[in-house]
C-alpha cells in the first residue's frame, strides 16, 4: 500500500529539559550512562552500516571534454590534454590528477542522455529523475532519500544542501519538511542558532508564543495545524540545542585535512559533508555552481577543476579512510554537458546528447565505464546511451530504495518514485545489462 | 496629510499618541525631531467610495462566490473585524502594516465606508505604488541574484513605482516595457529587456517564456523543447513567439532592434541564440509569429512594438485575466487560479444578466470590468477589495477539522491564510518595533547596517519563488532567522529609539502596555484572556524593558504576525 508522502516518520523531539542531564552524564564522563540517543547517531561503519546518499552536483553543465571524457587531438578537443589513471584504458582530463589516481571507486558513465538542454529544467530533470510537468513538482534524488532512509536519533535536519545554487533541490510532492537545509557558508558557524537571550527568559518567551499561538487556532485549529507553525519552532528548537551541531564547523579538522579539501567554499563543503553523513545525516548534496562556460570555456575549466580535483580527491580518500564509502552512494554530475562544437567566443554551449557522471560507493559496481561519445563529435547520440531518469533509479537502487514504488501525494495523484529504471551493470558487478 | 515631497521611505516613522500624561511629553519630544516624519496617509476628501452594494462587477463575483460555496455544502465566515481588513490592505498594498497613529486615525473615522476610504489613501500614496512595483517586478524581471543584475532590478523596480503613482493604464506601462530601447540607466523599462541579456545577445526564448508567463498567465514555455504534453501549445508556437525578440541587442547606445537579427532553429541541438550570421548547415531561420488572434498584431512598427500591441490588444483575453489573477494573488495571498501564471483558456465573457454559474470564472468578470475602465490597476484592486471574500474573517466553525477545512478552503468561504513574503515580515517587524524613520537624515552606518542586516536576513528568510504557493509552512531556517537574527534581536531590543523601549518606559500600568504591544504587532486588541496570560511575562522580568523584549519577542514569532490572516 503505497505511503501518504504527507506522513512524515516519526523523529524523536527531545524535550529541552534533558540537556542539562545529558551534558551532566556526559561531563562525568559517564557516556556509558548516556541514552542510545547520543552525539552519533550512526556509529557502524563499514558495510552493515545504513546508507546514505552524498551527491555532488556541478551546477551549469560541465563539459564532458574537459571532464570526465577528453578527446584530445580530433577536430573538438580544443587544448584539452588526458592522462591515465587507475582504470586500464580509460583517460580522463589532464587537469584531474587527483581523481585520475581514485577513478576506480567509481563507474564513469560518459552516455547520459537527457531532453532538457536548459538549466533550471536540466536540474530539475537530472535531480529528480522527472522531467518537469506544471502539474507536480517532484521530489529531488536527495529528498527522496532523506524520506524513505529511516534516520533515527538523528537531530539534525534529515536533508542538507552545502554551498549556492541557483535552483535549490526541493521536497517536491513530499512536502516542506523534505527541503533542504540549506548552508550557504560550509565551515562557518551556522546560521541563528543560538538563541540570544539566558534560558530563563528563552523559556518565558516560549510559553507566551505558546499562549499566542493556541489563541489564534481558535476557530481556525486545522488551519492553523496547517501552518505547521508550532512544529516548524518545536524543530528549530530542537536544532539549536543538538549536540549534533558541531558537525557543521570544522574547528575538530586538523590543519592538514582542510588544505586537503582545499581552502575553498566548495572544498569546506565537501568536509563538512563528510563530517554529516559520519554524524548520521543520510542525504548530503554540495554544489559547484561556475560551469556554464558559454565563454572561454577551456580556462573556465581550469579553474574549476583546481576547485574540484583535491575536494572531490579528499572527500573519496577520507571516506574510504572511515569506511563510510561502503555505505554512502557517491554521485558526482551535472545537469548536462557541453556542445563538441567550440563556438566564436571559445566557448561550449550545453549539450544534453551524450554527457559524463561518476558514481561510486555503496551498491555500485566501481571500475567501469558505460557509453562512448563520439571523438569526432558528429553522431547525435553516443554509444549505449543511459537516460538520466535510469540513473536517478540506480542511484536509489543503491540506498536499497525501488524507484518504482509509488507514493500518494497530497493531491491523491499515484507517483512513482522515479520515471526510470535501474542500469543493472551499475548495480552488479557480473552483470551485462 | 504626507506631503509630495518626502520619497523613499520604506519605513514610516510612528508615534505614540497614547492617552497617558507620560506619553504625551513623549509625543511633543517626537515632535521636536526633524527628521521624524509622521506620514499618515494621503486621506482621500473627495472622491465618492466605491459602495459595493451598488457596483455591478462587485455584486456578480459575489454571486459567483456564493454560489460555490452553495455547491459546497459551506456558509460564509462572518465578516472580519475592519482592523483585520485594514491589516490585509496595508500587507498586500504597502508591504507592512499599519502604524498605531494610523489605527487610532481610523478607529476616529465613524463613517460605514472608512475600510474603502482607507484603502483609497494607500492607492494615493507611493509607498504603495513602490510596494507594488516590488511584487510586480519579481515576475517580471525575476529574482537572481548578481549584483549586476540586482542594479537593474532596482531601477527596474523604480521606474514601474513611478509608472504606478502616475497612475499610468497597465496596457501602456507594458508596451514601454515590451517595446523600449535605450540605455538601462536612461530608460530603466528597457530593463525587462537585459533581464535576458549574456554580453550583447539577448536570450529571446527567455523572453518569449517570460511574456507568455507574466503577461498571458501561459506556460508557453513549456513547449520550448517539445510539443506540450497538456496544453495546444506546439514547440513552433514557442519559437515563433520567440522570433518576435529576435532583433532585440545590446549595443553600445543600450538595447535597439536590428533588422538583420533573425532565430535560428536546429534539429538537434536546444534552440540557439538570435544572431546575424549566416545560417549555418541545419538551420533554419524562424519567422516571428503569434501562437492565436494573429489580426491583433501591430503593424509598421519594430517587432517588438508589434508585439506589444498583440499582447494588450482589447480582444486579447488573456491579458487581462492573467493581471487580475496577480492581483487577486497579491490581496488574498493566494491566486484564484494556481498557477498564478497558468491560467485555463478564456471563455466567452461571462453575461452579467444571467444567474451565476458555479463554473463562473470571476477572473472573466474582472478582466471585463478592467477592460471597460481602461485596464486601471487601482480600480481592478477596489473591486478585489470590495468583495464579499475580501472582507470575511479568517475563522470559520467549519475549520476545526480536515476534510471540512478543505471544503471551507476550495469554495473561499474564509479568508486564507498565506505566510507572510520576506519583505512584508521586514516591513512589518520595523514597523511593529520603530519610532525612528530610517530615512535620507540618519546616519549613514546605521543605514548600511540596517541595510545589511536585512540582507542577510532575506537571505536566510529566503524569498518565495512567483508561482509558489504562500500556504507552504515555514522551514526551519526560516524560523530560525526569525527566532535568533540579529535583525529580530535589534528590532525587539528596548531602547530609546525603539517601540519596544518607549512602551517600556511609558509611566502606565502593565495591561496598557499589554494593549499597545498587541495594537502595534497584531493591529488588535487582545482578549482578557490574552491579556491576563502576557502580564506575567512582564512582571516576572528583571526589568521593564526585559519584560517588553519578550513580549515583543513572542508577538513576532507568533502565527499570527507570520502569517496573512
Amino acid at each position: 500500500m503505497p505511503a501518504r508522502a504527507s506522513d512524515p516518520p516519526p523523529r524523536d523531539a527531545p524535550s529541552i529539559a534533558r540537556r542539562p542531564l545529558l551534558a551532566a552524564a556526559a561531563g562525568l564522563g559517564l557516556s556509558f550512562a548516556l541514552p542510545a540517543l547520543s552525539a552519533r547517531a550512526a556509529r557502524r561503519r563499514g558495510a552493515e552500516r545504513p546508507r546514505s546518499l552524498l551527491a555532488i552536483w556541478l551546477a551549469g553543465g560541465p563539459s564532458q571534454l574537459e571532464t570526465f571524457d577528453p578527446h584530445p587531438g580530433g577536430p573538438i578537443g580544443g587544448p584539452t590534454r588526458a592522462i591515465d589513471t587507475t582504470m586500464q584504458g580509460v583517460r580522463i582530463a589532464a587537469d584531474y590528477p587527483r581523481v585520475a589516481e581514485r577513478l576506480h571507486r567509481f563507474a564513469v558513465v560518459r552516455s547520459l542522455v537527457s531532453k532538457e538542454g536548459d538549466h533550471e529544467r536540466g536540474q530539475y530533470a537530472v535531480k529528480t529523475g522527472y522531467r518537469p510537468d506544471p502539474t507536480a513538482v517532484h521530489p529531488a534524488l536527495g529528498a527522496i532519500a532523506a524520506h524513505e532512509l529511516p534516520a533515527a536519533g538523528l537531530e539534525l535536519p534529515r536533508f542538507i544542501a552545502l554551498g549556492g545554487g541557483e535552483f535549490p533541490s526541493r521536497g517536491g510532492y513530499l512536502g516542506p519538511d523534505y527541503d533542504p537545509y540549506r548552508v550557504f557558508a560550509p565551515g562557518e558557524k551556522g546560521q541563528n542558532l543560538v538563541p540570544r537571550v539566558t534560558a530563563a527568559r528563552q523559556s518565558r518567551r516560549l510559553d507566551a508564543l505558546g499562549v499566542l499561538t493556541r489563541s489564534f487556532a481558535t476557530g481556525r485549529a486545522e488551519a492553523v495545524r496547517r501552518t505547521r507553525h508550532e512544529q516548524t519552532v518545536a524543530e528549530a528548537l530542537t536544532l539549536m540545542t543538538s549536540e549534533q551541531l558541531s558537525a557543521f564547523d570544522l574547528d575538530g579538522e586538523s590543519a592538514a585535512t582542510r588544505a586537503a579539501y582545499g581552502d575553498t567554499g566548495f572544498g569546506r563543503g565537501c568536509l563538512v559533508a563528510r563530517r554529516l553523513v559520519e554524524v548520521g545525516v543520510r542525504s548530503v548534496e554540495v554544489t559547484l555552481p561556475g560551469f556554464d562556460t558559454h565563454a572561454a570555456n577551456f580556462t573556465g575549466h581550469a579553474s574549476q577543476a583546481a576547485v574540484l580535483d583535491p575536494a572531490l580527491a579528499a572527500l573519496v580518500d577520507d571516506l574510504g579512510d572511515r569506511d563510510l564509502l561502503e555505505s554512502t552512494v557517491v554521485l558526482v554530475m551535472g545537469e548536462f554537458g557541453r556542445t563538441p562544437t567550440i563556438n566564436r567566443l571559445d566557448g561550449r554551449d550545453h549539450w544534453p546528447h551524450g554527457f559524463s557522471c561518476l558514481l561510486g560507493g555503496a551498491g555500485i559496481a566501481a571500475g567501469r565505464v558505460i557509453g562512448s561519445t563520439d571523438p569526432d563529435g558528429r553522431a547525435r547520440l553516443p554509444a549505449d546511451p543511459i537516460a538520466v531518469a535510469d540513473l536517478t533509479a540506480t542511484v536509489l537502487a543503491a540506498l536499497g530504495i525501488d524507484a518504482s514504488r509509488e507514493v500518494t501525494t497530497a493531491a491523491g495523484r499515484p507517483m512513482k518514485l522515479s520515471s526510470g529504471i535501474p542500469v543493472p551493470r551499475l548495480l552488479d558487478p557480473d552483470s551485462s545489462g | 496629510m504626507a506631503t509630495a515631497t518626502d520619497r523613499r521611505q520604506s519605513i514610516a516613522a510612528r508615534t505614540l499618541p497614547v492617552a497617558a500624561v507620560a506619553s504625551v511629553v513623549l509625543l511633543v519630544m517626537a515632535a521636536a525631531r526633524p527628521a521624524m516624519d509622521g506620514r499618515p496617509l494621503a486621506v482621500d476628501r473627495g472622491a465618492a467610495p466605491s459602495d459595493a452594494a451598488a457596483d455591478p462587477t462587485v455584486a456578480a463575483v459575489d454571486a459567483i462566490l456564493a454560489a460555490r460555496r452553495r455547491a459546497n455544502s459551506v456558509r460564509a465566515a462572518t465578516p472580519a473585524d475592519d482592523l483585520t481588513v485594514l491589516r490585509r490592505l496595508w500587507l498586500a498594498l504597502a508591504g507592512t502594516i499599519p502604524s498605531l497613529e494610523e489605527i487610532r486615525r481610523f478607529e476616529a473615522d465613524a463613517a460605514p465606508d472608512r475600510t474603502a476610504r482607507a484603502l483609497r489613501g494607500l492607492l494615493a500614496d507611493r509607498r504603495s505604488a513602490e510596494a507594488l512595483a516590488r511584487r510586480l517586478a519579481s515576475a517580471l524581471v525575476g529574482d537572481e541574484r548578481g549584483t549586476f543584475i540586482v542594479f537593474r532590478r532596482d531601477r527596474f523596480t523604480s521606474w514601474l513605482a513611478d509608472q504606478l503613482a502616475a497612475h499610468r493604464p497597465w496596457d501602456a506601462v507594458v508596451r514601454d516595457m515590451v517595446a523600449a530601447r535605450g540605455l538601462w540607466t536612461d530608460t530603466p523599462a528597457v530593463n525587462f529587456i537585459t533581464q535576458a541579456a549574456t554580453g550583447k545577445t539577448v536570450d529571446a526564448g527567455k523572453l518569449a517564456g517570460r511574456a507568455a508567463r507574466v503577461f498571458l498567465g501561459t506556460r508557453l514555455d513549456c513547449a520550448q523543447c517539445h510539443d506540450h504534453p497538456f496544453a495546444a501549445w506546439t514547440q513552433r508556437d514557442f519559437e515563433g513567439l520567440a522570433a518576435c525578440f529576435a532583433q532585440a541587442r545590446l549595443s553600445a547606445v543600450g538595447v535597439e532592434d536590428d533588422a538583420r537579427r533573425v532565430l535560428r532553429v536546429t534539429r538537434t541541438t536546444a534552440m540557439a541564440m538570435p544572431t546575424t550570421e549566416n545560417a549555418a548547415e541545419g538551420e533554419t531561420a524562424v519567422p516571428p509569429s503569434v501562437p492565436f488572434g494573429v489580426d491583433w498584431l501591430g503593424r509598421g512598427g519594430t517587432q517588438r512594438e508589434n508585439l506589444a500591441a498583440w499582447l494588450v490588444h482589447a480582444d486579447n483575453l488573456r491579458f487581462d485575466r492573467a493581471i487580475a489573477n496577480r492581483m487577486w494573488a497579491i490581496l488574498f495571498g493566494r491566486p484564484w487560479h494556481e498557477p498564478v501564471d497558468d491560467l485555463p483558456a478564456p471563455r466567452v465573457p461571462a453575461d452579467h444578466a444571467r444567474s451565476a454559474g458555479v463554473d463562473d470564472d470571476p477572473l472573466d468578470l474582472l478582466a471585463a470590468d478592467f477592460r471597460r475602465h481602461g485596464r486601471d490597476l487601482r480600480r481592478l484592486i477596489e473591486v478585489i477589495a470590495a468583495t464579499e471574500a475580501f472582507r470575511m474573517a479568517s475563522d470559520h466553525p467549519l475549520l476545526a477539522a480536515g476534510a471540512d477545512c478543505d471544503r471551507v478552503v476550495d469554495a473561499w468561504a474564509a479568508f486564507p491564510l498565506s505566510r507572510l513574503a520576506p519583505e512584508q515580515m521586514i516591513g512589518a517587524m520595523v514597523a511593529t518595533t520603530s519610532l525612528r524613520t530610517i530615512d535620507k537624515d540618519s546616519h549613514l552606518l546605521t543605514r548600511t547596517v540596517r541595510f545589511l542586516r536585512e540582507n542577510d536576513f532575506l537571505r536566510e528568510y529566503g524569498r518565495v519563488q512567483d508561482g509558489q504557493g504562500r500556504g507552504l509552512p515555514a522551514t526551519v531556517p526560516q524560523t530560525l532567522a526569525q527566532m535568533n537574527a540579529r535583525l529580530t534581536r535589534d528590532l525587539v531590543e528596548a531602547n530609546a529609539t525603539t517601540a519596544t523601549g518607549r512602551i517600556a518606559g511609558m509611566a502606565a500600568a502593565d495591561p496598557a502596555r499589554v494593549e499597545l504591544a498587541f495594537l502595534v504587532a497584531l493591529t488588535r486588541r487582545p482578549t482578557p484572556a490574552e491579556r491576563d496570560a502576557m502580564l506575567p511575562v512582564l512582571g516576572q522580568a528583571s526589568t521593564k524593558g526585559r519584560g517588553m523584549e519578550d513580549l515583543m519577542w513572542a508577538l513576532l514569532n507568533g502565527p499570527e504576525f507570520c502569517w496573512n490572516h
